[in-house]
């Protein structure tokens, strides 16, 4: 038999209507018609970002408050912004406990903490674009309390 | 005809060889405690050359529901085909209940029809005889068809072997990622690429006639949400604001989709109206909101959110907008997956410190643990409501596991490359 990646995948779509058809008997016939899956392949227009810049801030499990361990950090990315603005992105991250859609959530929470305190320190809001991926980019892989730790964050970029 | 030492013997050698395709094997971890006996033979195909054994998919179907318990065809007296060949004692002997024959002919040009039918052992008589027709490369549509014209006769609920299960899994290769789109049939075969990107993809959602998926694409650099056709690979982005684009929910008409927009701010459930591509808000508060679904009256929707302090499960009412907690009990109750009854919700709910899928009934606020896993989430209802499919860990990878909604039945879906994630399972296709 020969499948070919046109038939890979087909779907039942009946012609019949199926009314009754467990209990009543004999010519009671059902047609298998043929359907097919298409794949898509897109080309992502971002290009790859280089390397992490570095900046990294990170936050204790479903919570978007920010760590003191963070202050120094970014006042000095703060004043250097100031001092030469450019664009920058906050990408807001979340480990792999909990649901997906409530950690991308979370990961935005993350990130708009970040943008709050930058702006308050003088930054202005339009250079900074946030973005969320959630638990779907991990900074370390595993399943255990050091790898959410390092996965709880916020990349500056 | 084989003696009985013979066929135990015939059964070991069986079972020794079996762990050679056992990767394709959905294995059962738990099933009824009184299943129903059922034999199915081997399809006469009187002289058709195909490759799928149809008895042992309609087998392998029967089996998965946990409901019941087949005999090895090394065990059998004789392989009937039709009705009339079927020697009634041989069967009761065996303790089997229902026997299960049928016969394959050609039809015309690449066309064929398997007649088969359905006989129960105990009263000596056929329950029903049907006929599905079909082509070459449909015989585990015909084979599933078959299961759930049986399923559904003696256990009286809709079999859901002809339904598919769309998924996301995702690869990294030198450091970099391949996330991709898939729909299989129910049973994990015939697994179908529907898109791929080296950007996540998260979060399917069926169309309430199966034709379509709406999912959240990051392939612009920002997450969007999109719809793409099955059948033509036609896809359409729907949303495209700064800040969240998430978790599309298709409403039961078919003509809305609930999901989340962070553009005000924070997360809030949205609603679009397809035909008109509006938007009306619907949710109003500073707290995380997000995860919406559909009751199926199309009236209310369910959703997650932390504005109580942390991630519960609330109501909302489409035309009022009031919203109602519905959970209570532990600290994370999140992405409420509805039950066709629209009265037993499965949700991701943490107990002590894992987290688990817990069945929540709307009426008597009992919630049940139904997996022992850990790192279970994502959580979707078959739609008869028998079983769901969710996404667990073993180790580090990513894979998808069933459980009924009594947790009476349990089993691991077939081991695919990479990290398995965020079942979404299709309606009824017929």
């Amino acid at each position: 038999m020969n499948i070919s990646n046109k038939f890979g995948l087909t779907a039942i779509l009946l012609s019949l209507a199926l009314a009754g058809c467990s209990s009543a008997p004999i010519d009671d016939t059902t047609e298998i018609e043929d359907t097919t899956v298409q794949t898509v392949q897109v080309d992502t227009t971002i290009e790859d970002a280089a390397a992490a810049a570095g900046s990294v801030f990170y936050f204790d499990f479903d919570k978007a408050v920010l760590k003191s361990e963070s202050r120094a950090a970014l006042l000095a990315h703060s004043s250097a912004l100031m001092a030469s603005p450019r664009s920058v992105r906050l990408e807001g991250h979340a480990d792999e406990r909990g649901t997906r859609e409530y950690n991308m959530a979370l990961g935005e929470r993350r990130a708009n903490a970040v943008k709050e305190f930058m702006v308050l320190q003088g930054v202005s809001g339009s250079l900074i674009e946030v973005i969320s991926y959630g638990e779907e980019r991990a900074a370390s892989y595993g399943s255990n309390d050091s790898a959410w730790k390092m996965n709880r964050r916020v990349e500056l970029k | 005809m084989l003696s009985r030492k013979k066929s135990v013997l015939l059964l070991l050698l069986l079972l020794a060889s079996s762990s050679a395709w056992s990767e394709l094997i959905i294995r059962v971890t738990q099933g009824n405690d009184k299943p129903t006996m059922i034999a199915v033979p081997p399809i006469a195909l009187n002289g058709i050359q195909i490759d799928e054994d149809i008895g042992s998919i309609v087998e392998g179907d029967l089996k998965r529901s946990g409901l019941f318990a087949a005999i090895p065809r090394t065990d059998m007296l004789a392989f009937p085909s039709t009705a009339e060949d079927v020697y009634f004692r041989d069967w009761r002997i065996l303790g089997i209940e229902y026997l299960v024959v049928g016969s394959m002919t050609i039809i015309g040009e690449g066309r064929y029809q398997l007649d088969f039918s359905l006989l129960n052992v105990t009263r000596q008589k056929t329950v029903f005889e049907h006929s599905v027709r079909g082509t070459k490369v449909q015989m585990r549509d015909l084979a599933h068809l078959m299961s759930d014209k049986i399923y559904q006769e003696i256990t009286g609920i809709r079999g859901v072997f002809s339904t598919r299960i769309a998924y996301v899994t995702a690869n990294r290769v030198k450091g970099k990622y391949i996330y991709r789109l898939n729909v299989s049939d129910a049973d994990g075969a015939r697994e179908k690429l529907m898109l791929e990107s080296r950007e996540p993809i998260m979060s399917a959602s069926w169309s309430p006639s199966g034709k379509d998926l709406a999912y959240v694409s990051f392939e612009t650099g920002r997450p969007a949400i999109f719809r793409q056709n099955l059948m033509t690979g036609a896809r359409q982005q729907l949303t495209n604001f700064s800040g969240l684009n998430g978790a599309p929910s298709w409403s039961p008409d078919g003509k809305k989709l609930a999901l989340v927009l962070s553009k005000d701010g924070n997360p809030e459930i949205y609603m679009l109206d397809l035909a008109l591509n509006s938007f009306t808000r619907m949710t109003r508060h500073f707290a995380i909101d997000t995860e919406p679904t559909w009751m199926p009256d199309g009236k209310h929707l369910l959703f997650t959110s932390d504005r109580g302090g942390s991630p519960q499960i609330y109501k909302l009412n489409v035309a009022s907008k009031k919203v109602q907690r519905l959970t209570f009990r532990g600290n994370y109750n999140a992405r409420a997956s509805l039950a066709p009854d629209g009265r037993t919700l499965a949700l991701v709910h943490r107990g002590t410190d894992v987290f688990h899928i817990a069945s929540f009934d709307l009426i008597t606020g009992r919630l049940i643990e139904l997996t022992e896993t850990r790192l279970d989430e994502s959580p979707t209802v078959a739609p008869n409501g028998a079983m769901l499919i969710y996404a667990t860990k073993q180790g580090d990878r990513g894979v998808l596991a069933a459980v009924s909604l009594d947790a009476g039945v349990r089993y691991v879906l077939p081991a695919r490359r990479g990290d398995v994630r965020e079942p979404a399972w299709s309606p009824f296709l017929r």
